[in-house]
């Protein structure tokens, strides 16, 4: 086990102009699982691959332990690499599989079949030692993969979307066995996806990158209640932060209605020079039913426990729309002119990107 | 079970359609073997039979084999030309597979610099017309005294294969999931381990596709033989071409002697099939 350290690590690829990872520089703790995310060209399997020594750094270092393994071959790195499409060799069993990291380390042959069996004991995969890949279903091949890389006891595991082949119930499931089984063995571990669902679920600490930068990596819940940008607050929840442009003098308004926003968030929002912002709230802050905007009901996504409830409304002349995270059963139905409420936690962003303040906001009493 | 029987027609398609496809493909399939079927069932003849208007009717006689494979003194003997044969075309495929496996896979896996020109390098080899090239070689084989050896058809012959088998064998490299290779990597395996271990067992299909092609094109070579070997080391074609006679019938002799030169490639053919056509068919799909 070690810790993992890139360094302004950067990577551009022959014959283009932006990196591909540009400068990233990140910490990822002895025994944490950090989840890098974000959307697909951002960078995160390609930091995932400079790790593992599958691309060379162009700037930079990438340090586990003390060691400096920028110029390390993969095989010494001392690491195990779950893929996306799992990546077993064909022509080999199952054991084969599992053992063929310790065969190459030459491990004595008792050791290694002692190791596989130990693993797939734990991995429920003893029925099918003597199988064949292709003689497995999806989520047996995706165990099979996370055996091969458990059973080599490495100092850090690195997966790359190992879930995205499965169904969506079977990905919910591995993903909570996945969670419970790095917390015992303790490994530290770089996960990459971009589904921010695994990420949020799974991580210790989440990194989110975009365009080949680190945008923010912090705890799961710092993400979602303090995102650094415009960015990360748009990416990280599902449904997205409702953003409403707005003019950045007092009082703010949203529609016609000024908005109550908290003293330690108004003095923030004074001190910034531009005459436009962004104010953010998460779904679960908008109410429908309550409030002084008038909206209109677009759809109603019903999904038994809670509903979504996409609103339109008018917001400086043009129609804004916004998403509701209601509790169930929801009454309301598409084409319901309802009231609106904001009311909660508010986020206001610079335009250009980064998060001014965060506070808490509701609508004026009206009058 | 009834429609798994016959050929699927596909949505839409007219049986009757499909019916007058299926007898022009036999129809084709037997102007092509025909020839052969005749070429087997003159070896079988006397010769007057054999040189006298079609006869289906004879009375089948090994004569003509026992003819072929005698041995008789200062000729060309079936069992020398097979040996010279076999030892050409067996180290002269070896060496085309030790020498392309490297290179398919440096130009496949790990693309040198220029890996285009050096794969375009390689097929241009074959635009020179092996008869512009025959008066140098020549030449070069008297130098180094190579005439009427097996070893200047070995070198040859792997020269004459080596641009084919580095261009099978890129495809079928390059089909190899990019990850297997990687997991190999990781996993601790070196050049020689990811080769043995992972390339070559899933290659393997195109690997006998590729040493079959070369078996067949080696056997069945002709010209570099004549002009170079026509003495000595001499291999199966040109000995297939002993036994046109100025002097008397040939046509059943001959005929049992190309069945003869065709058995090994034919017995090797069918023995790869099953792999070789999955290999052929492994670089085409994608």
């Amino acid at each position: 086990m070690a810790s993992v350290q890139f360094a302004s690590a950067t990577r551009l690829y022959p014959g283009t102009h932006e990196p591909a990872v540009s400068h990233l520089d990140l910490e990822i703790h002895d025994g944490e699982l950090m989840v890098l995310v974000g959307p697909s060209g951002s960078g995160k399997s390609t930091a995932l691959r400079m790790l593992a020594g599958l691309e060379p750094l162009d700037e930079g270092a990438v340090f586990i332990g003390d060691r400096d393994v920028s110029g390390v071959r993969p095989r010494d790195r001392d690491i195990a690499m779950v893929f996306q499409n799992y990546a077993l060799y064909p022509q080999l069993t199952v054991a084969e599989n599992m053992g063929f990291a310790l065969k190459q380390h030459k491990v004595p042959k008792e050791e290694r079949t002692a190791r596989v069996r130990e693993v797939a004991r734990v991995l429920a995969l003893e029925p099918f030692l003597d199988r064949k890949p292709k003689n497995l279903s999806g989520g047996q091949r995706q165990r099979v993969a996370m055996g091969r890389a458990i059973v080599r006891k490495p100092q850090v595991y690195l997966m790359d979307e190992p879930l995205s082949n499965l169904d969506a119930k079977l990905r919910v499931q591995t993903r909570a066995e996945l969670a419970e089984l790095q917390a015992r063995l303790a490994v530290t571990t770089v996960y990459v996806t971009h589904d921010q669902v695994e990420a949020m679920t799974m991580g210790h600490r989440v990194a989110v990158l975009r365009d080949g930068l680190l945008q923010q990596c912090d705890t799961p819940h710092a993400l979602y209640h303090e995102p650094a940008n415009l960015f990360v607050a748009g990416f990280i929840g599902s449904p997205a932060m409702n953003l409403f442009a707005c003019a950045s003098g007092q009082p703010v308004k949203i529609g016609d209605c000024a908005l109550d926003i908290d003293t330690a968030t108004m003095s923030s929002l004074a001190s910034f020079s531009g005459d436009r912002i962004l104010v953010g709230f998460r779904p679960e802050a908008v109410r429908v039913g309550e409030g002084p905007l008038a909206a209109h009901i677009r759809t109603v996504e019903d999904l038994g426990a809670e509903a979504f409830v996409h609103v339109a409304f008018d917001h400086e002349g043009e129609t804004a729309f916004a998403v509701s995270k209601m509790p169930a059963p929801f009454k309301g139905q598409t084409g319901d002119e309802i009231d609106v409420g904001l009311t909660g936690t508010v986020h206001v962003f610079d335009p250009v990107g980064p998060r001014i303040a965060t506070g808490t906001a509701g609508f004026a009493p009206s009058g | 079970m009834a429609r798994l029987a016959g050929a699927q027609r596909g949505v839409g398609e007219r049986r009757s359609v499909n019916a007058v496809l299926g007898v022009v493909a036999w129809l084709t399939a037997l102007v092509f073997f025909f020839p052969v079927f005749w070429m087997i069932l003159s070896s079988f003849k006397e010769e007057q039979d054999a040189n006298t208007s079609p006869k289906l009717l004879f009375s089948p006689t090994f004569d003509r084999y026992s003819d072929v494979t005698g041995t008789s003194s200062g000729l060309l003997s079936f069992r020398e030309a097979f040996s010279n044969s076999f030892w050409v075309v067996i180290v002269s495929t070896v060496v085309v597979l030790l020498l392309a496996i490297p290179a398919a896979y440096a130009l496949a896996i790990r693309p040198v610099p220029k890996w285009r020109d050096v794969l375009f390098f390689f097929i241009s080899t074959k635009f020179l017309p092996v008869v512009a090239a025959i008066l140098p070689l020549w030449i070069l084989a008297r130098n180094f005294d190579l005439l009427n050896t097996r070893l200047v058809l070995m070198i040859l012959y792997t020269g004459m294969n080596l641009p084919l088998a580095v261009w099978m064998l890129w495809s079928f490299f390059r089909e190899i999931p990019r990850e297997l290779i990687e997991a190999a990597e990781l996993d601790g395996a070196g050049l020689r381990g990811q080769l043995a271990s992972v390339i070559l067992p899933i290659a393997l299909p195109g690997l006998a596709a590729t040493a079959l092609l070369c078996v067949i094109f080696a056997w069945n070579e002709y010209f570099y033989a004549v002009q170079l070997n026509p003495a000595n080391g001499s291999t199966i074609p040109i000995w297939v071409t002993t036994n046109i006679s100025t002097r008397g019938n040939f046509l059943a002799k001959l005929s049992a002697a190309s069945v003869l030169a065709c058995v090994p490639v034919v017995l090797a053919g069918w023995l790869a099939q099953k792999r070789m056509i999955r290999g052929l068919s492994m670089g085409a799909i994608k």
